[in-house]
């Protein structure tokens, strides 16, 4: 919706505001027309990334549209993170990775509000965005990770980030971060720093180091990688990721842990550690990350731990009922990924769809997870698992059998980008 | 049936014991509806895991099986050989060993039910945010 007027969109206004007029409510107003029993209530879900869009479409699927779905995004286009790590090897570009939301919004007559959430009155069931407001029934809160500059206040504005990205939401940022590295000279360094876990696509950082060694053995073969890993190791696919920096990358990849960093010069690109002071020629900080500020604003985080605590059964966030929290914000000692989010989110959709229903959620959810990193243009190596809720330690455990690849390989290139037109599938259309 | 026509108690006395026979037969329709539609949503939802790589209700796109209308001996065969080492594979047995053969059964029903429809993949498009 482009400029939504002050609106409560409750399961008897929705139906009023959408009879007056406001075109984009037609289209879930048609659908519901069609359907022989009212509108079971109204999710709102917050966040149209990976987590918050299947939850929605899922929503709509599995209450066969009689629940009502609006979806408030900020951003006017989903831009994929997953993939995002190859803009910067040079195989693929932005615009590859780059999608509409009218196709699910229109497929699934989803209501989808282009806006910011400014406040959350959980008391009221009712979310307060910078043009409107919504009451809902049930929420889902979808928002991703946020960045804690609580350490590193001077990376905190756009223009600092301008000249230090973090890269680590895929859009305008990584595209920047790929024109620092086309412009750097060859013999330059490209240092980046991993923060600590938990943090969103565990593997993503080592991934990012291969393809920028990557793009420098084709291009600037006289320069040189740096990680600064505020974790004590590589956190993911270890072995495999240090075998490919040995041998695709020998001499390139220069990998130094327990390496956290406390201070940075945007200016000069110095960035300081614990133990060291260096000199970058591009410098990428992945800064430490928290559950997104809509988590935040509505209390839905730990006093003493940023992430939110939920249900593993429905989502239902532990502080607060009736809202659900979903994706990168969850606190869980599972992997912040992509086929993660999905996961959570049609959890979250059958159990709310049943609770909606007067039924009760499955009591015991099964899900999978598989995550590609790609070790140059074509060639990957996954991590795959099947996680099952323990009902004694009431969290999703990953069963025995899982694991990760013998080796990165062309077949599982492929693999990796099947996943990727299948999952944008999934959850786009 | 001397008995039972001398006792004015027992026609009532019948009368409970289908009552109660009822009501048991009842609850367990309830209980098995209940249980039906709880093992429903958990294969369901599990299936749509599955989505990642193999499209939603199994409508994969690219290279990937499409297990939408796939024959359920022939998938359930697949899944379980996956699972023993039977069919070597690079990804699948990391997927298969987390299942219970049961569950690998119900997933055969479940995908070889589903329709086959083709649906174009979403389109990529230029970016058009410069800064965020």
């Amino acid at each position: 919706m482009s400029n939504p007027t002050k609106e409560s969109i409750g399961r008897r206004s929705f139906i009023k505001t959408a009879g007056v007029g406001v075109a984009s409510l037609l289209i879930a107003n048609q659908t519901w027309a069609r359907a022989k029993k009212p509108p079971l209530g109204h999710v709102v879900v917050i966040g149209g990334g990976y987590a918050g869009t299947t939850a929605a479409k899922y929503i709509r699927l599995w209450s066969a549209n009689n629940i009502a779905v609006t979806v408030i995004e900020k951003q006017s286009q989903f831009v994929s993170c997953p993939l995002s790590n190859l803009v910067l090897g040079g195989s693929k570009t932005i615009n590859d990775l780059t999608f509409a939301y009218d196709v699910v919004q229109k497929n699934h007559g989803i209501h989808w509000v282009q806006d910011e959430v400014t406040a959350i009155h959980t008391d009221k069931k009712k979310v307060i965005m910078k043009r409107g407001e919504l009451s809902y029934d049930r929420l889902i809160v979808a928002p991703g990770v946020d960045f804690n500059y609580e350490d590193l206040p001077q990376l905190a504005s756009l223009e600092a980030q301008k000249a230090i990205p973090h890269a680590w939401k895929a859009g305008w940022q990584t595209v920047n971060l790929h024109e620092q590295l086309s412009a750097m000279r060859d013999g330059g360094v490209f240092v980046m720093t991993v923060p600590k876990m938990p943090y969103r696509c565990p593997p993503g950082p080592y991934e990012r180091a291969c393809q920028v060694a990557n793009y420098f053995k084709k291009h600037k073969p006289n320069s040189k990688v740096i990680i600064l890993d505020a974790n004590p190791d590589v956190v993911s696919k270890k072995g495999l990721f240090i075998k490919a920096w040995a041998d695709e990358y020998a001499g390139m990849i220069d990998y130094r842990p327990n390496n956290l960093i406390v201070d940075v010069d945007i200016n000069s690109k110095t960035v300081t550690t614990d133990f060291e002071t260096l000199k970058a020629d591009v410098l990428n900080v992945i800064p430490p990350q928290r559950a997104g500020k809509p988590a935040q604003i509505a209390n839905l985080t730990e006093p003493d731990y940023p992430w939110c605590e939920v249900s593993f059964l429905s989502y239902e966030s532990k502080s607060v009922p009736m809202v659900h929290v979903i994706g990168d914000s969850v606190a869980a000692g599972l992997p912040k990924s992509a086929h993660m989010a999905t996961s959570q989110a049609r959890v979250c959709a059958s159990a709310i769809v049943e609770l909606m229903h007067g039924r009760t959620a499955d009591h015991s959810p099964v899900f999978a997870n598989t995550c590609y990193s790609y070790v140059d243009d074509k060639q990957a190596m996954h991590v795959a698992n099947v996680y099952r809720y323990d009902a004694g330690k009431k969290i999703m455990v990953s069963t025995d059998g899982g694991g990760v690849s013998a080796k990165p390989s062309l077949q599982e290139g492929q693999y990796a980008n099947a996943w990727a037109v299948n999952i944008w599938s999934d959850v786009l259309t | 049936m001397p008995f039972l026509a001398a006792s004015p108690v027992i026609p009532s006395f019948i009368f409970r014991c289908f009552g109660v026979l009822a009501l048991l037969f009842l609850s367990g329709a309830v209980h098995s509806t209940e249980s039906n539609q709880s093992n429903f949503i958990h294969i369901r939802t599990l299936a749509a895991s599955c989505a990642a790589c193999h499209g939603t209700n199994g409508n994969s796109h690219s290279t990937t099986p499409v297990l939408a209308g796939l024959d359920a001996t022939y998938f359930s065969n697949q899944m379980l050989a996956f699972k023993n080492g039977g069919r070597a594979s690079t990804v699948m047995h990391h997927h298969a060993k987390g299942l219970t053969d049961d569950e690998i059964m119900q997933l055969s029903h479940f995908f070889s039910e589903q329709k086959r429809i083709s649906t174009p993949p979403p389109v990529p498009q230029e970016l058009k945010a410069k800064h965020e």
